[in-house]
């Protein structure tokens, strides 16, 4: 009945086929290419042909030899892959966990739901690297930590050459912080769908808070679960301005890496011109990201019904 | 077979009563019409259990309340703690003993900032760059939206689930050639250049577009065949019809966008190499990060509390819009 009008809706779609072919599409097909060049120079766009040893590079298996030295580089490999791996298993449990419980809660009461609601979501409309600049205060040698625990001042937890393991607590504990309110809107979103039904089901059969919030809740949430896992996943392969605000810097001393991660290798390559190898580990970043997503698909497809 | 219900229940029947009756005498004198049926569980009769049960409510109830507000206070501390630490002199947050109210209010920190942080600088090139790429944004999504949701062409499936799975590539994936492209176009030479260089990659949004379309598409189709009746064009029919009726969806679209922009840091630091080129979060993280010696925090905080303010009083009066446009992310999922 309504007749093609091809050559109309092209004309409407010129604007993001233009841009999205310059800045998306080119650039994936141009990254992954620049990846296997040896020593590419992006200012002349000049290189000496394929190989396959920015990868090697990257992950510290290939050396560079440099006037006739063998060098291994290692912070991608001894940093950047330590931290990714504690970020994820550290910050992905425990702010789901704790956003779920802070979303049943919300979902159970009556009064000041509103104001509790609104109070959780403020993390989400702050600037990460203003609020890293907060806990960095708050981690302060001198600062609030300290004193709530009554731990001995000075005691550096992101600064001074802080022991890498202190300044990934306060990383921690401030993108728990920072993730909350995203994943209790998206717990509370789906509480809220929940048929009643169920609930008053439970309550026949009179049974305990606990036992329906593991028989009823996790399962009838298991959709959005799933979902925020696998974006917090995603996410936390990606740190970069958390890290940024809260040490201005990929470490805990100048010129220290101890706290590096993927995504601060990639921009520092466009910095030291390498960029060849930053696309290297842009596109081993990708093919994590990508079996994450894929896995999602797979398992939301078979998995995740009740 | 006959089912005895007396047997059943354990009950008596009337002869077995009666012989009961005759054997113990004593219980003769006993009127079972004036008892009740008293149902025990668990060694409390039912009474009891309501009330317990009422008792465990309102525990329960108060145990939620205490967890909400403990965690409440924890997020809203490191808020607290910013603006105090604003108003604090420098011994006074070096000091071991923390003080949870500042003993002198330094008033003058919040002057003294502006010395050191270039506000004006950095919220007009911020406003600029935010404003002009959220305008952009905003006119691509609604075509592609209309394209996608209204209009009937060769490959628009295959082009939708081709931008759609753009989303799944991380930014980190396009960045490097992003950067050798605009500095091939020569835009880092300058001001205009730098600029355009923040704000035309990023007027399109796959996900704006996807939401935008959901939107169009719940439009009843017979309002556009009332408007073709009345002879208008699908122009006509996009701007007087379509874009009002979407208007929260664009709003939640605008404030998300704008917020956007004030947040982004990483690709404007690679950009922006000169100071007055910066936008605001790249401005606040490099004013204080070269200080030799003591850090100033009290400095940094106030210049912390000047890039908040704006986005919370965004949150404040657009909070629905804001929570809706957020929220509506995870439904796909």
């Amino acid at each position: 009945m309504e007749k093609k009008n091809n050559w109309k809706a092209w004309l409407y779609l010129a604007p993001v086929v233009i841009l999205t072919g310059i800045f998306i599409f080119y650039p994936l097909v141009n990254t992954i290419g620049i990846a296997f060049l040896k020593n590419y120079r992006y200012l002349t766009g000049t290189s000496e042909g394929f190989t396959l040893d920015n990868f090697g590079y990257v992950l510290g298996i290939v050396p560079r030899v440099y006037q006739g030295i063998e060098l291994y580089y290692t912070d991608v490999i001894k940093f950047a892959v330590p931290n990714t791996l504690i970020i994820v298993f550290v910050t992905v449990p425990l702010s789901i966990t704790i956003s779920l419980l802070i979303a049943v809660s919300l979902n159970s009461i009556k009064w000041f739901k509103k104001i509790f609601q609104t109070i959780f979501f403020i993390p989400y409309v702050t600037n990460a690297i203003a609020v890293g600049m907060v806990f960095a205060v708050i981690f302060d040698g001198f600062g609030l930590w300290n004193f709530l625990f009554g731990l001995v001042m000075p005691t550096y937890w992101v600064d001074m050459g802080a022991d890498p393991s202190k300044a990934m607590f306060a990383l921690c504990v401030y993108i728990i912080w920072h993730s909350l309110p995203y994943k209790i809107l998206i717990f509370l979103s789906g509480l809220q769908n929940i048929d009643k039904q169920y609930y008053d089901a439970a309550k026949v059969d009179s049974a305990s808070r606990f036992k329906t919030f593991t028989s009823i809740t996790v399962p009838l949430l298991s959709p959005q679960i799933f979902y925020i896992m696998i974006t917090s996943f995603i996410g936390a392969f990606k740190e970069y301005s958390s890290v940024m605000g809260l040490l201005g810097k990929s470490g805990t001393a100048p010129g220290n890496n101890n706290m590096y991660t993927v995504v601060f290798y990639i921009y520092d390559s466009i910095d030291n011109g390498n960029v060849h190898l930053g696309a290297a580990a842009a596109v081993l970043l990708f093919l994590v990201i990508l079996s994450f997503t894929g896995i999602q698909f797979w398992i939301s497809k078979k998995r995740v019904h009740y | 077979m006959k089912l005895d219900i007396h047997k059943l229940l354990h009950l008596k029947t009337r002869s077995e009563k009666n012989e009961a009756r005759r054997l113990r005498p004593e219980y003769k004198s006993i009127d079972t019409r004036s008892m009740t049926l008293v149902i025990k569980e668990g060694g409390l009769s039912a009474t009891q259990l309501e009330k317990l049960q009422k008792v465990m409510k309102a525990i329960s109830m108060i145990l939620i309340y205490a967890f909400l507000l403990v965690m409440a206070i924890i997020v809203l501390v490191p808020f607290y703690w910013m603006i105090i630490t604003s108003l604090k002199t420098n011994t006074e947050i070096r000091a071991s003993q923390q003080t949870f109210w500042p003993e002198i209010v330094m008033w003058s920190n919040y002057v003294d900032v502006f010395d050191r942080f270039d506000f004006a600088t950095y919220l007009t090139n911020t406003l600029i760059v935010g404003v002009i790429s959220t305008l952009g944004t905003l006119v691509t999504t609604i075509f592609a939206a209309f394209a996608f949701a209204r209009l009937q062409f060769k490959g628009k499936a295959t082009f939708f689930a081709l931008l759609l799975a753009t989303m799944m590539i991380p930014g980190e994936m396009m960045v490097i050639t992003n950067y050798i492209t605009v500095s091939n176009f020569g835009w880092l030479s300058n001001q205009l250049g730098v600029f355009t260089a923040m704000i035309v990659p990023f007027w399109v949004s796959v996900f704006y577009i996807y939401l935008l379309r959901q939107n169009f598409l719940q439009i009843p189709n017979e309002l556009y065949l009332a408007s073709k009746v009345d002879g208008k064009t699908d122009w006509s029919y996009l701007w007087n019809v379509m874009v009002p009726l979407s208007m929260p969806t664009l709003i939640s679209i605008f404030i998300l966008k704008l917020m956007g922009a004030w947040n982004s840091y990483v690709w404007p630091n690679l950009v922006a190499d000169k100071q007055e080129y910066r936008l605001i979060t790249n401005g606040l993280r490099s004013s204080f990060s070269t200080t030799a010696g003591e850090p100033e925090y009290g400095l940094q905080m106030a210049a912390t509390v000047l890039v908040t303010v704006p986005l919370l009083l965004l949150f404040i009066f657009f909070r629905k819009y804001i929570m809706k446009g957020v929220g509506r992310a995870g439904i796909k999922g």
